[in-house]
């Protein structure tokens, strides 16, 4: 049995270590959230944060979370930065499949917890891991930027 | 899937329930007539059979649903269609929510045929039937009000849910619903003036985005059910290929993997979940028995597209006599232009969850061809309609890969051959290596000038795969001219006296299928950039070259004039930086596009930005649609940029998006779409952004390089060499 802690709760997994944490996720604990996109950690739709960073699920090995903090989607909205980023996206509209949006929204957050004020260049790195076939690239720009500003306003 | 559409004709029943409190309308989309229910059941109530696809529920409480028959893909159709039925009702916009319809076999698109979504034309298709919907079920609402009032309904008026009186008297449609389920039912309701319009034309807020921001959302393959198995498989790599031998003992070692069984399209791998499946399809080593495609490559499709552009001689268009304008033109240009396979790589894979229950099936499935599914499922499992069940997910990307019939298909038979419940799901390897592709395609034109420089003849021939007949649905017409082949040529705007286009159908092998604004995606950077050599042969601004050539086409000059206007065309820009401009009609709108890009002498291209101008007939939402234009310029630019499947030694190379890469973020440039107000019924926007895109950009290149892309996607060799 494998520990995860996921959203500050405690799960045991019956599975395979080698087994990416993705798989746990969607299948063991049903939090269908973090979406599968290309298995080699090459598109971003998984993203979640380990430890508050950013990482591919799909080629994160249970072995290497095992006991370690773990925010998805379904989560991150209980924090600060969560909330301000995913009513930024809600304010731009800014889905349209909306299939990779929980990763884009999972590298905000992890972005924005490290750089208070990114600029372009700091967002184009941050996000570049991350596509979107629907094309929403500007409206996630613009979201970060509003998230950023209106993380400023209510002080930190 | 320009289909002709077929007479509409419902199998619905007319349920009446007595002191009922809410009303139902179903309607017959079609036809564009309802039926009324009285129901205190939520929408699509199970249990009576009364199952309409397309309704409107009011409820009570005020609480209004669309149920909503065309799948949301990204494209805003839930909220735009809705938009539609909620201006004609009067309906206050914050008490609406949207469903989907599951599929229904009495279901019909307007235009399609079969209930589907697709080609760009959901907005053109229930443009007036769910106006109508909503004036009729308004006008019933109104007849339950004067009867409570005793007042002529003449006297009444609608507005935000409520029907008021001349003395300020209100009832909510909530209070009134009950009573209007039991009025008769509007054979021709009257429909607003767009200067009445209270919602369409604004940029509403989009119903969807709350369960996609937070994780909620459901797509296909997010289906969940007990005892489900997860079926991963070695894909056929191209039609007609065939498992020779498999290492099954291997894949059955793998922990958690159940089943292993091998289907006319593949083995698959059936396990307790997806990383099971996948290292059991992993370690099946299947040696693939490639039949007549063994030797095919990409040399080889393209000799293959060549020689059938050389031969081409199905007639889509001819005007006037091509031999005598080429002999007396004074200059005379000729060019082939070559476009490769494309995949689509949608963001969710291929997927579909399937159970089988003895004659019984239930689907869950993220799909553009309800309809058409659907009757294949029946037609394959030889089951009754009511023995089906359609659960359309949501989709994450369709681009017309999510109109192919595959996945739906082979998750039914696994599900039957096991016993169980099965979520077929592809790996984005298959996905992309064994899929349905935009097909490659060669043109070749030739054109003449006079002494002005204004063409007098243009001939073009095409070669493609016929999508007619990869379809499965519709036939090569007796001209042997295969519409989505020729669509964006044999349709071009431009005046030119004498014309000859013809289509040459070539096969190579590759399954072909629908994409992103169909054969406009190629066909547009065909003609789009040889008019810009004709341009550049005339000695003539290209704008200017294209304005003069249109003067019969309103629309598309007016949008090729608003695009300049915008881009600021022929002003000067920062150093090193050039304009290009194109034209697209794709699905009744019409888009120009104007790219700025820059070349560095390693060949290294930068888009900087692209301003288009769209008329889309009435915009319903125009946030919707510049945000679909937008969207179909960064479809467009990926493939304009790297887009190429390629074939050796039979078999597809490219396997994820290392090889097959896609545009990322920073290379996203700024877009500003412009709407050019219009007053005609609304046309489709999914695909004119794509369509445009491609030529925009290689004009530019030229325009900054003087070199011409005459294939895709843009190598950076070529235009080093420049």
């Amino acid at each position: 049995m494998i520990k995860l802690v996921v959203n500050g709760k405690n799960h045991s997994v019956n599975a395979d270590p080698s087994m990416p944490v993705l798989w746990a996720l969607r299948e063991n604990l049903q939090l269908t959230g973090t979406k599968f996109g290309c298995g080699k950690g090459l598109c971003g739709a998984c993203t979640v944060h380990l430890e508050g960073q950013a990482v591919q699920a799909c080629a994160t090995p249970l072995a290497a979370a095992a006991g370690k903090p773990i925010t998805t989607i379904e989560g991150i909205g209980a924090s600060r930065i969560g909330k301000t980023v995913q009513n930024a996206w809600t304010l731009f509209d800014v889905p349209q499949c909306g299939y990779c949006q929980s990763g884009q929204i999972m590298s905000a957050c992890a972005l924005l917890a490290s750089n208070k004020r990114p600029n372009d260049a700091d967002i184009d790195a941050a996000m570049r891991g991350n596509l979107c076939r629907c094309g929403t690239y500007n409206q996630i720009r613009a979201a970060i930027k509003e998230a950023a500003a209106n993380l400023h306003v209510r002080g930190v | 899937m320009a289909q002709p559409r077929k007479t509409g004709t419902t199998r619905r029943s007319l349920l009446r329930g007595s002191g009922a409190a809410a009303l139902m309308l179903s309607f017959n989309l079609p036809a564009g007539a309802a039926r009324v229910a009285g129901s205190k059941a939520k929408p699509r109530p199970q249990a009576t059979g009364f199952a309409p696809n397309s309704c409107l529920h009011i409820a009570p409480d005020n609480r209004i649903t669309i149920v909503c028959a065309s799948a949301e893909m990204g494209q805003g159709v839930h909220t735009s269609l809705s938009m539609l039925l909620a201006e004609e009702l009067d309906a206050d916009w914050n008490l609406v929510s949207v469903v989907q319809a599951p599929a229904d076999p009495g279901d019909d698109h307007p235009m399609l045929g079969p209930q589907a979504t697709g080609g760009s034309s959901s907005a053109r298709g229930f443009w007036e039937p769910l106006r109508k919907a909503g004036a009729a079920a308004r006008e019933m609402l109104v007849a339950a009000a004067a009867a409570q009032w005793q007042l002529s309904v003449e006297t009444l008026r609608t507005e935000r849910s409520q029907v008021i009186a001349p003395d300020g008297r209100k009832l909510s449609y909530g209070a009134l619903a009950a009573a209007a389920s039991r009025q008769p039912v509007p054979a021709n309701p009257g429909l607003k003036e767009s200067s009445q319009f209270r919602l369409l034309g604004k940029a509403i807020k989009r119903l969807d985005t709350a369960q996609k921001v937070n994780g909620e959302a459901l797509y296909g393959i997010d289906a969940q059910l007990v005892g489900l198995w997860v079926a991963v498989m070695a894909r056929a790599p191209l039609p007609g290929a065939k498992a020779k031998a498999f290492d099954e003992a291997a894949a059955k070692a793998v922990p958690g993997v159940h089943q292993v069984l091998s289907i006319p399209s593949g083995v698959a791998v059936l396990a307790e979940g997806y990383w099971a499946a996948q290292r059991g399809r992993d370690a099946l080593a299947v040696d693939w028995d490639l039949g007549e495609a063994a030797g095919l490559s990409s040399a080889g499709i393209s000799e293959q597209l060549h020689a059938a552009a050389a031969t081409a001689e199905a007639p889509a268009r001819e005007e006037g006599d091509v031999r005598e304008a080429a002999a007396a033109g004074t200059t005379t240009i000729a060019a082939t232009y070559e476009a490769p396979y494309l995949a689509h790589a949608c963001m969710e894979p291929m997927n579909c969850t399937a159970q089988v229950r003895g004659d019984e099936v239930e689907l869950w499935v993220g799909t553009q061809s309800q309809g058409p599914q659907q009757g294949n499922t029946l037609a394959t499992n030889k089951l009754a309609p009511t023995r089906l069940k359609v659960n359309t997910m949501l989709l994450g990307g369709g681009f017309g890969r999510r109109f192919a019939p595959d996945f739906t298909r082979d998750a039914t038979l696994l599900s039957r051959l096991s016993g169980r419940p099965v979520k077929l799901m592809y790996s984005r390897e298959d996905d992309m290596a064994a899929g349905y592709y935009r097909p490659a395609a060669v043109a070749r034109f030739e054109a003449a000038l006079d002494a002005q420089g204004l063409p007098t003849m243009i001939k073009a021939d095409v070669a493609a795969p016929s999508l007619m007949a990869a379809s499965g649905f519709m036939k090569l017409p007796p001209s042997g001219v295969d519409a989505f082949a020729m669509e964006g040529i044999a349709d071009h705007p431009y005046d030119i006296a004498n014309q000859r286009i013809r289509y040459g159908r070539a096969e190579p092998g590759l399954q072909a299928w629908f994409w992103r604004s169909g054969g406009h995606s190629q066909n547009v950077f065909f003609l789009e950039s040889f008019i810009d050599e004709l341009a550049a042969a005339a000695r003539q601004d290209p704008f200017e070259f294209r304005r003069v050539l249109l003067s019969r086409q309103p629309r598309c000059k007016a949008v090729l004039e608003l695009a300049a206007e915008r881009a600021h065309w022929g002003k000067p820009l920062p150093a090193g930086v050039a304009r290009g401009i194109a034209l697209a009609q794709c699905c009744g709108s019409h888009v120009a596009e104007v790219a700025e890009v820059s070349v560095a002498a390693d060949g290294a291209l930068k888009v900087h930005r692209i301003v288009a101008a769209v008329e889309c007939g009435l915009a319903i939402n125009p946030e919707i649609i510049r945000r679909q234009i937008e969207g179909g310029i960064a479809f467009g630019l990926s493939a304009a940029l790297y887009g190429r499947i390629t074939v050796a030694d039979g078999l597809v190379q490219q396997r994820n998006f290392d090889d097959y890469p896609v545009l990322r973020m920073h290379q996203m440039p700024r877009v500003d779409v412009h709407i050019l107000p219009h007053r005609e019924a609304p046309g489709g926007v999914g695909g004119a952004g794509t369509a445009a895109l491609a030529p925009a950009v290689a004009n530019a290149i030229f325009a900054a390089t003087g070199k011409r892309i005459r294939s895709l996607p843009i190598e950076p060799e070529l235009i080093r060499a420049a």
